[in-house]
């Protein structure tokens, strides 16, 4: 089953012609990596998955994205519930400034859960699922402000579930985090697959064969070749692919 | 007279300094060669504490222009206020403060004036505040079209920039002349309402600047809609900016008196709200000017001029407190 069913995907930011003729099938409940060079095109096209492009000035998108029977770009597409259904994760941590608790809640508060136990509920669920609970269930109530860099992106994976979404969608999201961290996440990622559809940039390529079972290869706006990520790294079938995941360039 | 003329009064002052200094060095060591070398270690010595004493010098003439500038306008200020508070104080009764001006009793009371600041700041702040802040959420939130954005914002800059007396021409022409509003609260608070709208939409502008990008884009990426990321993060993030820049707001119109001249006039008489909405009103410093040019009573004014100072002083107090309590949540 696929969870993205994309179709001549262009887009322009102005003038610049940022992402040529898309064709991908992104499968549903696997991992996926977008990889390639900076500036080829792999974080804008994360962000045109939940239509955080809409933010940008001047971008003109056209083709086909469906996320399941839905065309996300049709006109009267509802663009924040699309948003609960594909969450993200950003390469920064952005926690709000205000507690935990509140952070995770956030979600759920927008779409009108309001009672005190139904959200406990979910705080807790969303920290377990992203690995935090143990860390932060004696200071809920302090603000996530406090917490380190590997916690607050953690914290950030969490107020994503909190809306219970189908696709995850991480933009780099461990860049710029320890080792250590790091490695949390990616063990965490592997875990949240059986019940989401994982979608990650990553500039590492040890992360995305670690992590990833399928990934994507982009090279100046160009999908080059898109495989199961054993495939691509041991077999790749274009020669780019082949020059960037040995380490010819980048 | 050796630094003018640095040729020959250098050298002069080297072999001075070897002179001393050498003398006790081969004393010392007893060797031509190493008196050389202390020949020119000297002069560098002498050379770095001729740097560093011109430096001194200069330094300490403009330390001292500093602090005579500083001392200049702290003792100005002290005298200003020492002087409006030495004249104005003896004339602060309680009669003067709770009372109205009487012919007939020959008294003199600023109590419809106290009145009609407060009324005046009501009234235009209650018209301003909704007004000016949510435009400046329209400007830095939704307006997509960046020509107009700037457009505005130039009109902005320009309208902060124009003298008082200017709106206070153009409230009178139009609230009193055009729309047929009678000169009182009302027409004079609507006149500072277009007088302080920039400010407040430049201030409140500032504060949502303030916000980071990111908190935005977490708020969206988690479906919620743009009204409500405004209302949970964006805002509660910059309310104390916001309030500030009212406050500072406050500030301004307390102590308009061009603006109010023509648009809410000079009335002394007691008067309740709604009458005095539409019938002439003189605030304290309108007051303050009738009293000191057409009643001719100075010390009125210098009390009027201390109850003025009293409150813009603590004005700026609460806006300075509401102020640090915003750098205290940023860390």
């Amino acid at each position: 089953m696929n969870a993205f069913e994309i179709e001549n995907l262009n887009l322009w930011y102005g003038e610049h012609h940022a992402l040529h003729d898309i064709c991908i099938n992104i499968p549903a409940n696997q991992v996926t990596a977008l990889i390639g060079p900076s500036g080829c095109g792999k974080s804008t096209f994360l962000k045109v998955l939940n239509r955080m492009q809409d933010l940008v000035e001047g971008v003109r998108i056209e083709g086909k994205v469906m996320f399941g029977d839905q065309d996300i770009y049709a006109p009267k597409t509802d663009v924040d519930q699309l948003r609960t259904r594909v969450g993200m994760v950003f390469q920064k941590a952005n926690p709000f400034p205000m507690s935990i608790y509140d952070n995770i809640a956030y979600g759920p508060r927008v779409h009108g859960i309001k009672k005190k136990d139904e959200l406990d509920a979910i705080v807790e669920e969303s920290l377990k699922g992203a690995a935090l609970w143990d860390e932060v269930k004696d200071r809920l109530k302090r603000s996530a402000l406090g917490l380190s860099g590997g916690q607050q992106q953690r914290l950030c994976i969490a107020r994503a579930l909190a809306v219970k979404p189908e696709v995850l969608l991480m933009d780099e999201s461990t860049s710029a985090l320890d080792p250590i961290s790091t490695g949390q996440i990616e063990d965490l990622v592997g875990v949240l697959k059986r019940d989401y559809t994982v979608i990650m940039v990553t500039h590492n390529m040890q992360q995305a064969v670690r992590v990833s079972d399928y990934a994507a290869f982009f090279l100046l706006g160009d999908l080059v070749e898109f495989a199961k990520t054993d495939d691509l790294f041991n077999r790749p079938l274009d020669k780019r692919t082949a020059d960037y995941v040995s380490g010819r360039f980048g | 007279m050796e630094n003018k003329q640095p040729k020959k009064g250098g050298s002069v002052s080297f072999s001075r300094v070897t002179a001393k200094q050498g003398a006790g060095a081969s004393a010392q060591v007893g060797s031509g060669q190493v008196a050389a070398n202390v020949h020119t270690y000297a002069a560098a010595e002498k050379m770095s504490q001729h740097t560093s004493t011109a430096r001194k010098v200069k330094s300490g003439i403009l330390k001292g222009l500093v602090y005579a500038s500083g001392a200049i306008v702290c003792t100005v200020l002290l005298l200003i206020i020492g002087y409006i508070f030495a004249r104005g104080i003896p004339g602060i009764t309680a009669e003067f403060l709770t009372t109205q001006s009487s012919y007939v009793q020959d008294t003199i009371g600023i109590l419809p004036n106290i009145l009609n600041t407060l009324y005046i700041v009501l009234v235009a702040m209650a018209i301003v505040i909704p007004l000016g802040v949510c435009a400046a959420i329209y400007l830095n939130e939704y307006a997509t079209n960046k020509k107009i954005v700037r457009l505005i914002g130039f009109a902005v800059e320009t309208l902060t920039g124009i003298p008082s007396v200017i709106f206070g021409l153009v409230g009178m022409l139009f609230f009193i002349q055009m729309l047929g509003l009678q000169a009182g609260i009302l027409a004079g608070g609507l006149t500072l309402v277009v007088m302080v709208l920039p400010t407040i939409i430049s201030n409140t502008l500032e504060s949502l600047k303030t916000v980071p990008n990111a908190y935005r884009e977490g708020a969206l990426a988690l479906g919620s809609g743009k009204w409500h990321m405004i209302r949970t993060v964006v805002l509660p993030n910059s309310i104390n900016g916001i309030i500030t820049g009212c406050i500072l707001a406050v500030g301004r119109i307390v102590g308009e008196s061009a603006a109010l001249l023509y648009t809410a006039g000079f009335g002394l008489i007691l008067n309740s709200f709604m009458t005095a909405l539409q019938s002439s009103s003189a605030t304290l410093t309108v007051a303050l000017y009738v009293y000191a040019t057409e009643r001719g009573e100075i010390d009125v004014a210098f009390s009027v001029a201390t109850i003025l100072m009293v409150l813009t002083l603590l004005l700026n107090i609460a806006a300075n407190l509401s102020a640090s309590k915003l750098g205290h949540k940023e860390k």
